[in-house]
């Protein structure tokens, strides 16, 4: 017989990692179907309005960094190349493309060709990566234009009169986007269907908000690094699901229970640390264990607010008026996603204290400069003005080709052993 | 009396050190590091001890450091040649705020706080463009001997650009200047002030603060000093014991558990464990 700390703890890890092959398994049946699906990416997928159309939906991102993390990633950045793509380019889009080429072979099953391709300006690649799947398969692409924040903390708000004029804009295209999916399936929309996925998504958000918040917790609760990558691909990939929502409600209660009852990670908790940048998953296990021998968790990183979409924000949609309220969410989601990559100093600051924070780590890759241009600027910024100790430690999402474990080992080594004298000055001059 | 000693195996040579408990440099070693990484540490440990009749078991601590410091079998603890250099060097020179570490195949630059604390540190990334590699391919198509190239660069006043940043194509970059008939001494002045310039931006990345102290086996270079100081425009400091400042750190370090574990110091205990 189970006792409750048995059957609570690790559940969000076993039941994530079922939810995620059964998703996939979703997609590889309509593949073999031969029924179209619609790709969108994390930052702005618009999954409430395509699921409230039934169309499956693919996130070709992380379909990428599971070649990765499965080992296999090379092969498919290979092909890509020997088609042409520069080895200097996204590593995400060439493994896409590697998938494209093999007819949507993948390690976790096949992947539907796309019938519709969603693309916001998050990310300046995605819409160059989309208008390639526009070549391959003639199928629409539909871009949808977030205005960001104007300037550094200028944040507007429902009200305000840009705001509003800003959600008239998403909302229009919102509206193209209806009419897209009309087309595309052959089925009217059902506003009904979309309050109801909207009603999930909700549910998704406030739990995503509230796991982030738990890990301010000592002991941290979760790795916002490894287990928290299992908690976003749920996030991205249910969202608008009641499979989803009912998960991170459950996950809540997990990580409610773990602080109750004092049960951090695996990790025996020494140094808490935040993670900048998009983790390095040829070596995702190993990477994480560079800093687990020396006793450091990661409790925070910015991975999870920008590539939740900004679900770390918790907006949640009023269904009396779903699509204006969409857009609402849209704007003040989207626009803090892109502020998480591109204003990471002020996220990284305000995480600080409230996180008990003793170092940040930042890993620009080779393959994304729209994550990494500017991250050593944010960090020379960020440790003149709070004194943080900080690692700059290079390599890459994707290419174990430029990831060198020996140079990083040699660079987190020196990082903990400079947290450790720093620590040992301070309780002596206490 | 105790003695304490540091084991830095680097990729192209090893270096050995003893200090007694008054801090002082008793003993040192350099041997090539080759193949064998184990045996390298422990031959220069070995040579180090014999120097000075000193007997294995009046060595109470040793810390191994570098890249091999996980094959140094007989020590008691690893510290990585970041915190090494940085505690050496601020040994040698106590002004330093500003190490440069040019070794066989990376270079590094570390800031250290008054007391000797890391503050923030930077290396050139998978790639031996700008460190002693480099300068190795050089003489190696020049056919000049290593211990000579500084000395021959130094004999021109100007040198040719290099503009490559890859270690295998500066040879054939040399030796092109070679066929538009330019001297060696100015081709290898030329080498030199392209690995002055590169190394200069890493300094910039941790920002250069104080007295700047150049380490590693490089610093005994003289052309690469002058070439540093005229991109710097500030006097470098430079020692003998410079080349030794990875395993001189090692050993203080060891030296620091020691005495720790007479009286207890916090600070040398975190970081000798």
């Amino acid at each position: 017989m189970t006792n409750p700390t048995q059957a609570i703890v690790g559940r969000g890890n076993r039941e994530g990692a079922a939810l995620f092959r059964d998703w996939f398994s979703g997609l590889n049946e309509a593949a073999e179907e031969g029924r179209g699906a619609a790709y969108v990416f994390v930052m702005g997928s618009f999954n409430e309005i395509l699921k409230s159309f039934d169309l499956p939906v693919v996130f070709p991102e992380i379909n990428s960094l599971q070649t990765a993390v499965r080992r296999v990633a090379h092969e498919y950045l290979e092909e890509a190349e020997d088609h042409g793509y520069s080895p200097d380019i996204c590593g995400y889009v060439k493994a896409d493309i590697g998938t494209q080429l093999r007819g949507g072979a993948h390690p976790m099953g096949r992947i539907p060709k796309p019938s519709i391709a969603v693309v916001t300006n998050a990310c300046n690649t995605y819409l160059k990566w989309a208008e390639a799947w526009e070549r391959m398969y003639e199928m629409p692409m539909v871009t949808i234009d977030i205005p960001g924040t104007r300037y550094a903390g200028g944040e507007t708000w429902s009200g305000d009169r840009h705001f509003e004029n800003d959600r008239k804009y998403v909302e229009t295209q919102i509206r193209e986007l209806i009419k897209t999916c009309e087309e595309v399936t052959g089925k009217r929309f059902d506003i009904d269907k979309l309050r109801e996925v909207m009603g999930h998504a909700n549910g998704i958000s406030r739990g995503w908000k509230s796991l982030l918040d738990l890990n301010k917790h000592r002991p941290s609760v979760f790795s916002a690094l490894t287990d928290g990558t299992i908690y976003l691909g749920v996030a991205n990939g249910l969202r608008g699901d009641e499979r989803g929502a009912k998960y991170f409600a459950d996950l809540v209660e997990e990580m409610e229970f773990k602080v109750a009852n004092k049960i951090g990670t695996t990790t025996e908790e020494e140094w808490r640390l935040i993670f900048v940048g998009v983790p390095c998953y040829p070596i995702f296990r190993r990477f994480n264990e560079l800093f687990t021998e020396w006793k450091g968790t990661f409790v925070h990183s910015t991975y999870l607010w920008f590539a939740s979409g900004g679900s770390n924000v918790g907006f949640e949609y009023e269904l009396a008026d779903p699509i204006a309220s969409l857009a609402e969410g849209s704007l003040i989601s989207v626009r803090d996603s892109m502020d998480s990559m591109f204003h990471h100093d002020r996220v990284v600051e305000s995480m600080l204290d409230g996180f008990h924070v003793d170092g940040v780590v930042y890993h620009p890759i080779k393959s994304c400069r729209t994550v990494s241009t500017g991250l050593a600027d944010g960090r020379r910024a960020l440790g003149e003005r709070t004194g943080v100790q900080s690692l700059f430690i290079e390599s890459d999402m994707m290419d174990r080709r430029v990831v060198s474990e020996a140079q990083m080992k040699n660079r987190a080594d020196a990082f903990f052993e400079g947290l450790a004298v720093r620590r040992n000055q301070e309780l002596v001059s206490q | 009396m105790a003695y304490a000693a540091g084991v830095d195996v680097g990729s192209t040579q090893t270096k050995a050190v003893v200090i007694n408990e008054d801090r002082e440099l008793i003993a040192t070693c350099l041997i090539d590091t080759g193949a064998n990484v184990t045996k390298a540490a422990e031959n220069a440990f070995r040579a180090c001890i014999e120097q000075e009749g000193i007997l294995e078991e009046e060595i109470e601590w040793v810390i191994g450091t570098g890249y091999g410091r996980y094959k140094v079998t007989f020590g008691n603890a690893q510290v990585t040649e970041i915190s090494c250099h940085g505690r050496g060097a601020t040994h040698i020179f106590p002004g330093t705020r500003t190490v440069l570490d040019m070794g066989g195949q990376d270079t590094k630059v570390i800031r250290v706080s008054p007391d000797g604390e890391i503050e923030d540190f930077c290396m050139n990334d998978k790639c031996a463009a700008g460190t002693g590699r480099f300068l190795g391919a050089s003489a190696s198509a020049l056919d000049i001997p290593l211990d000579d190239l500084g000395a021959t660069a130094l004999d021109s006043d100007k040198g040719v650009a290099i503009s490559t940043t890859c270690t295998v194509f500066a040879e054939s970059e040399v030796l092109a200047w070679l066929g538009k008939g330019k001297k060696v001494q100015e081709i290898l002045w030329g080498v030199h002030e392209s690995i002055a310039k590169r190394s200069i931006g890493l300094m910039r990345r941790v920002g250069i603060e104080g007295e700047i102290t150049f380490t590693g086996g490089v610093s005994l270079n003289t052309a690469m000093v002058k070439a540093m100081e005229d991109v710097l425009d500030t006097k470098l400091n430079i020692s003998e014991q410079c080349h030794y400042a990875g395993a001189l750190g090692a050993a203080l370090f060891a030296m620091d558990h020691i005495q720790a574990s007479r009286a207890p110091h916090p600070i040398a205990e975190e970081v000798a464990q």
